[in-house]
């Protein structure tokens, strides 16, 4: 080993919660960071307050903080372990900067913490946009023009040296925040304005828009060795993110001399700045000649590292970590052959195709624009031998309704040229839309930029789509055509919908009859590998994926009854991201225990569960009844999971029953009479279980009857939900109506459900696994927020802290009679709302839920593990450990990106808005709070509070802290109806006027001079006019990133416990020390 | 999906693949490899190298780009290694009928049909390739519909594939001041490319012209097809050279000759290496290179004369990747310093070869 500095014990750290612009990829990189640090026999102390991930699970690191991810708390950490080397790479931006500000303000130097890998100058180089482009003049590489400025006024100046159009950007922020484009003086004036208030320096350049962009991620190793191991080309051109762009890899429309132009500039680039370890380096690239300019160099691992990783089979963050320990690249071998070098450059054959999955339509008012700044909250990869084929497969995958380019639903577009121009997230569906109606791809490429290549190919979809249509039955669709077609990705139900022209009550069967007729015809896909090397050399491992491209599969399907296949969770979008990973990894590790082969089907490059060392094999591909049927078909599996991968298996549960594939665990049968609300309300009935009054309905007047039965508020969604898509609560006849037109409008299959809406009430959860319908362990947790905020939006406790033991016992009760009557065997998941010693059944999974990861590690018990070996018919060792044991608790809070939303309204409902979640652990509730919320982001105030807090109820429930901040002397501010009641109540308040008034003192004003710590803005009710003053507090709040809480019992229990605590008060102790 | 005629690649073992035809309809035989690499087809078929070979590319999407303008430079095609296309035939996955690219004139498919040279689509390359290196380099055809088949299969390496792609006629690139004779045994452009820019005049002869006879500073020994037993003559003008003493640099088939002219035996490999992605290490250090590639035939250095080292050796299955004298400036590589298509990262062995040249005119 070439450890030749003794290191034996290591830091690494993580990235914290999900968040837009830095999610999953990060457990992916950490877990693959500490798996080979731990090759080594290093001791590995991980800080991660994100407890759904992998990374954070037993046997990953030696050591797990639940800590915030800040200066201070590593600080602290690193006094208490006294480790000889920290690795900053593997933790997105939030890693990286708090690394830098370890290094700048001595504490590595002062505890003798070696920083691995690259050196924190060739970051603090990468990093800063001026010492940048003066880095690279210094070799002649170019930039993009552009100059750093420190006000407005400069900023103006510059822009119009340039000539418009500029992008502006925000030195150290994640992910473009604060960038975007201006056209003139006054959109750089606002946007300027912004930029300023994440960095103190701005830059100010000349826009490139229409040029390509091209990716390539660098890795180095000390002999100064290099090689690139992937390059990526975006669809879309610069101007759009290239988070929220579509990419391919390789590049498909570069010449060998781009190509190797682009290559050899970007190892001169990682050499000159000193990197040793991977760099991505993104470029902009004329399309009408070789001239470019290096847009950026992340010296860190990334979102397109991890996508590189999987789109190559090269597990860069694992190798980078050995490159920090001082390995040479050709000391390593290739983790794929395991005969071959890691000294060398993946080719590959097959394409993919990585497109963004947006939740744009979760959130009020956002803008819907795509721009320089990401607003995607996950991703997917599709892999295929032909273009065609990938992106078909990429667009079923991003999970919204479509089938793939075409055979969509009609949408309607007003203005194809304005939509082509202004991208949204819908673009490639207008191209679609634009190419039927006899757009030339010439055109198209006019006013989108995309390279003609593209074009031309989705062109060929059309085509194809359009021979399919001159055929009214799939059996005189010649075999040639269908083979062509199935080549050209078109799924089964894309054939049925555009041969058969089936409507939505026969698809089903249509597309079964596809799917035989195809398999009679001999037309069936075939299972390829990656295999690093272009089938050079054998590979060794099963990462897979299924294309019709081809004439021959790449390995053998014994037969022997061994096979289980976990279906994964998908893309992470807002409602399912790691946690659910966290499950599928859970299961896997199960499964391969147990001496069977652990098989897994998931598609999210982001993700743990899709690293071919984490399975026996690996589908890298669709989740659809179809894919799922192909390898169920090829592998003929002892049985599916279906229970560990979230909402997208579950609902394929009932459909795989029915094509005889056998589901391991609770029936498809009884979790269809879960998921059905008529079924399962029939059976809370029969077991005397409450539940909130509720109907299916189908017409207004239908609706209005109801009403008037049960009273407003009420909430409405329609059938088969995951995170309320579609879900709301409306308060008045007008809203009602409003809002029905969008639902309705979504679910044409399924009617309107509508159920009465109890206020102030408490909401808990439990999480449990049962056998045979008996519950073998389960966890009981409670929301700090009232019932009505989405359970993943809620700050959830446990073991719960003010809940009677009377209530528990009947919680148990509930669910021990549900279990049986579902006869349950695996994971599932109830939310109950408990007010005035009532107890109401809200909704039941039998499936795991988003809170298994946090429940499990906070007792200690993988509750996934007991699970699989349940539904794998083995005896579990269920240990009789009980929360009330427990001499802590833990707390799981919500982590919102709504500063990526911009115009975002950033309060709380039934629909879920957060992106990622955290998990921290304290002696007491106060500190555990503390922890949690500190990890999202919140600080604890310096002195000054704003107090806006809504209807007399949260005025009432917001006086205690609002005292208790009166008491430690902190400064409160109020607006008008808050300060006078606080007043009458003893407590003196400074009234600030509302943002439409012309007075000052002003909130806005106050916000906007950063003059207030922490905002607390509760909305009083729902009706449209009301919000809007409290709508700008909260959204300025915001976009001057100033912690913001809309909720009155979280922020009085934020406000009490740091009223109650001191920071010194905070215990730094690890996982296992609990 | 097209009017394309059918057509079918058939390998010596019988084994058959069923497509389409976009090149030139037309029948043959060759001898069938596989080249991984992701980019670069127009260097790649102008490669001389490829000469008598079916070349199937692993990297599905081909002809994106189309073909680039046949601009001339210093008498060379500007961006081409060669003035015709070499490889006998093509096959690849997913053609690509549309092109997009601003350097490019025609489609691939034009291109292949002007010059009369075969190319299937729509076949399963990745499952040829597997063959190919589970059972080694085979030959095959490409037999077009309707177009008369070849009677057998005709095995290149036989044949002396350098007398068919060298030049018949001494010519001379560039006016600098090292006089550099270059022995084309299949030369690519790109090593007169990469000499010219340094300062050199380049010397271009026929592979078993006798050099020795010329006033030369230098010799660069070119890459080129087939099996280096076919090139005794130049060998035994290499020996004359190596005892003149002035600086030698091969490259690919001029690294097997000078090994030959340093004692060494060569051999067959399996299935070769084609691509873009070769990591050699240089011996005795801690310099690791990716290197392009295009070889049928190896050197067993084992068998170098006492004077001789290893001097890069592939990290991957351990083949030589060069050669260098212990004392003497005379060094050879097996890999393409002068890429085209491929990874640049070698170059530096041009300036070495220029740093030798120069030391020996001091002395």
């Amino acid at each position: 080993m070439r450890n030749d500095n003794k290191i034996e014990k290591v830091i690494l750290l993580g990235s914290g919660a999900l968040k837009i612009g830095e999610a999953g990829e990060f457990d992916y990189s950490g877990s693959q960071a500490l798996k080979a640090l731990k090759e080594e026999g290093i001791y590995t102390v991980l800080i991660n307050p994100n407890i759904a991930t992998i990374q954070t699970s037993e046997n990953i690191a030696d050591k797990v903080y639940f800590l915030p991810v800040t200066p201070e708390y590593v600080e602290k950490v690193i006094e208490k372990e006294r480790p000889q080397g920290i690795l900053l790479a593997f933790g997105g931006q939030t890693a990286l900067n708090c690394g830098v500000t370890l290094f700048r303000n001595g504490v590595l130097e002062k505890y003798g913490v070696q920083v691995l890998g690259t050196p924190v100058q060739a970051i603090i180089d990468t990093e800063d946009r001026e010492k940048f482009v003066e880095k690279l003049d210094e070799i002649d590489v170019k930039t993009i023009k552009s100059e750093a400025v420190t006000s407005v006024a400069e900023a103006k100046r510059v822009a119009r040296e340039l000539g418009y159009p500029v992008i502006i950007r925000a030195a150290y922020t994640l992910g473009g925040l604060g960038s975007g484009f201006c056209d003139n003086d006054d959109e750089l004036e606002t946007l300027a304005n912004k930029a300023f208030s994440y960095s103190p320096q701005i830059l100010v350049e000349k826009s490139l828009k229409g040029w390509k962009e091209v990716e390539y991620e660098v890795v180095r190793d000390r002999y100064d060795n290099c090689i690139t191991v992937c390059n990526m080309e975006n669809f879309d051109p610069l101007g759009i993110h290239t988070g929220e762009s579509i990419v391919v890899a390789p590049s498909q429309t570069l010449s060998n001399a781009e190509y190797h132009k682009l290559r050899e500039l970007a190892i001169k680039i990682i050499r000159h700045v000193g990197v040793v370890g991977e760099c991505n380096v993104q470029y902009a690239l004329d399309p009408n000649s070789e001239d470019y300019r290096v847009i950026e160099v992340n010296a860190r691992l990334s979102r397109s590292s991890a996508l590189a990783s999987k789109a190559t089979g090269y597990p860069l963050a694992f190798i980078a970590a050995k490159l920090g320990l001082g390995y040479g690249l050709h000391e390593l071998k290739n983790n794929v052959t395991k005969s071959t070098t890691a000294c060398f450059e993946p080719a590959l054959d097959y394409i993919v195709c990585k497109i963004p999955r947006w939740d744009l339509g979760k959130f009020k008012g956002v803008s819907r624009e795509l721009g320089s700044s990401m607003k995607s909250v996950g991703e997917v990869m599709a892999i295929g031998r032909n273009f065609e084929e990938a992106i078909q497969k990429g667009l079923r995958m991003i999970g919204q309704g479509m089938h793939g380019f075409v055979a969509n639903k009609e949408f309607e577009v007003e203005d194809i040229d304005a939509a082509l121009t202004h991208p949204t997230d819908k673009r490639i569906f207008v191209i679609a839309h634009a190419l039927k109606n006899g757009y030339t791809v010439e055109r198209i490429h006019e006013l989108t930029k995309i390279d003609r290549w593209f074009l031309e190919k989705l062109r060929n979809i059309i085509r194809i789509e359009n021979e399919l249509e001159r055929h009214n039955n799939i059996t005189h669709v010649p075999d040639e055509l269908l083979r062509e077609a199935k080549r050209r990705g078109f799924s089964d139900f894309q054939l049925a919908r555009t041969v058969a022209k089936s409507s939505p009550a026969t698809i089903e069967d249509d597309m079964l009859t596809v799917r035989r007729y195809r398999k009679m015809r001999g037309i069936t896909p075939f299972v390829k590998q990656i295999d690093t090397l272009a089938a050079e050399y054998p590979a060794m491992t099963n990462y897979l994926y299924v294309t019709y491209d081809g004439s021959a599969h790449d390995i053998d399907f014994a037969h022997d009854n061994r096979s289980v296949i976990v279906l994964g969770s998908g893309a992470y979008r807002i409602g399912s991201s790691v946690e659910f990973d966290w499950c599928s990894v859970s299961a896997l590790n199960t499964i391969r225990s147990q001496g069977l082969r652990s098989v897994m089907i998931n598609y999210n490059p982001e993700t743990v569960s899709t690293d071919y060392d984490t399975c026996d094999r690996l589908y890298f591909d669709e989740l659809t009844l179809e894919r799922v049927l192909d390898i169920t078909d090829l592998e003929i599996p002892r049985g599916v999971i279906v229970s560990t991968g979230g909402q997208i298996p579950n609902n394929l549960a009932m459909r795989l029953q029915s094509q005889h594939v056998p589901i391991l665990g609770t029936s498809a049968t009884d979790i269809d009479h879960a998921e059905d609300r008529h079924k399962f309300s029939a059976m809370l009935d029969e077991i005397g279980v409450d539940q909130p009054r509720w109907r299916e309905l189908t017409t207004m007047d239908d609706i209005y009857r109801f009403v008037d039965e049960v009273g407003f508020p009420v909430l409405i969604r329609p059938s088969y939900v995951l995170s309320g898509a579609a879900m709301n609560v409306v308060s008045n006849r007008e809203e009602l109506q409003h809002f029905l037109t969008l639902a309705t409008n979504v679910s044409k299959q399924y009617p309107v459900v509508v159920t009465e809406f109890i206020e102030h009430a408490k909401e808990v959860e439990i999480d449990a696994v049962a056998k045979n319908g008996e519950v073998l362990i389960y966890a009981i947790s409670e929301h700090v927020e009232f019932a009505g905020v989405h359970s993943g939006d809620a700050t959830m406790v446990f073991p719960p802290q003010k809940m009677y033991v009377e209530t528990m016992r009947r919680i148990k009760k509930i669910a021990r009679e549900v279990a049986r009557m579902l006869n349950i065997s695996g994971p599932f998941n109830m939310q109950l709302m408990a007010k005035d010693n009532e107890i109401k059944v809200i909704e039941c999974n039998l499936r795991a839920s988003r809170s298994f990861p946090f429940v499990s590690k906070v007792l200690k018990v993988n509750f996934i593990d007991i699970a699989t070996k349940v539904m794998l018919g083995v005896e579990p060792d269920v240990p009789h450990k009980s929360a009330f044991e427990l001499d802590y608790v833990g707390i799981k809070a919500p982590q919102f990106s709504f500063s990526r939303l911009q115009k975002a309204d950033p309060v709380l409902g039934v629909e879920m808005a957060s992106t990622g979640e955290v998990g921290c652990i304290g002696e007491t509730f106060h500190e555990a709070i503390l922890k949690s919320m500190m990890s999202v982001g919140y600080a604890i105030p310096e002195k000054n509070v704003l107090l806006s807090t809504g209807d007399s109820r949260s005025k009432m429930d917001m006086l205690s802290a609002a005292k208790a901040l009166q008491s430690r002397g902190y400064n409160i501010f109020a607006t008008r109806g808050t300060a006078d009641f606080l007043a009458k109540n003893g407590v003196q308040a400074t009234v600030l006027h509302w943002p439409d008034q012309p007075d000052q003192p002003n909130t806005l004003t106050y916000i906007k001079e950063k003059k207030i710590d922490l905002v607390v803005n509760i909305p009083k009710d729902l009706s449209k006019t009301e919000l809007s003053n409290d709508y700008t507090i909260r959204r300025s709040a915001i976009d001057f990133n100033i912690p913001l809480i809309t909720n009155a019992r979280l922020a009085s229990a934020f406000i009490t416990a740091f009223c109650k605590l001191d920071k010194k008060d905070i215990k730094i102790k690890s996982w296992n020390e609990y | 999906m097209s009017d394309k005629k059918t057509a079918r690649l058939v390998l010596e073992d019988g084994t058959q693949f069923a497509g389409h035809s976009f090149g030139a309809e037309t029948s043959l035989s060759g001898e069938v490899v596989f080249n991984t690499a992701m980019t670069g087809y127009p260097e790649s078929l102008t490669d001389p190298s490829y000469r008598g070979q079916i070349l199937v590319i692993t990297y599905p999407l081909i002809g994106n780009y189309g073909v680039p303008a046949f601009a001339e430079e210093n008498g060379m095609l500007r961006f081409f290694e060669s003035d015709r296309i070499h490889v006998r035939g093509l096959v690849v996955s997913d053609y690509s009928f549309e092109h997009s690219h601003w350097n490019a004139v025609e489609s691939l498919g034009r291109w292949l049909e002007d010059n009369g040279v075969p190319a299937l689509y729509g076949v399963d390359t990745r499952q040829i390739t597997k063959i190919i290196r589970e059972r080694g380099v085979m030959l095959g055809k490409i037999l077009v519909e309707g177009t008369p088949e070849p009677a057998g299969f005709e095995d290149p390496n036989r044949e002396n594939l350098v007398a068919q792609v060298s030049t018949r006629t001494v010519e001379t690139y560039g006016n600098g001041k090292h006089r550099i004779v270059l022995v084309d045994c299949g030369c690519k452009y790109n090593i007169v490319r990469c000499l010219c820019r340094r300062d050199a005049t380049v010397i271009r002869v026929p592979w078993d012209y006798d050099f020795t006879q010329i006033d030369y500073d230098g010799v660069m020994l070119s890459n080129g097809p087939g099996d280096p037993q076919q090139c005794k003559t130049t060998v035994a003008h290499i020996e004359k050279a190596i005892a003149l003493g002035k600086p030698i640099f091969g490259i690919c088939l001029g690294n097997q000759l000078l090994s030959m002219a340093a004692g060494a035996r060569t051999f067959k490999l399996k299935y070769g290496h084609r691509s873009h992605n070769q990591p050699a290490l240089m011996v005795g250090t801690d310099r690791a290179v990716i290197t392009s590639q295009n070889h049928g035939y190896a050197v067993d250095t084992t068998t170098l004369g006492a004077d001789w080292e290893p001097y890069f050796v592939n990290l991957n299955d351990g083949t030589s990747e060069g050669i260098r004298h212990k004392s003497k400036p005379f060094f050879s590589v097996q890999f393409h310093p002068e890429a085209s298509g491929g990874p640049v990262d070698t170059e530096f062995l041009f300036d070495d070869f220029i740093q030798n040249i120069e030391n020996a005119k001091r002395q």
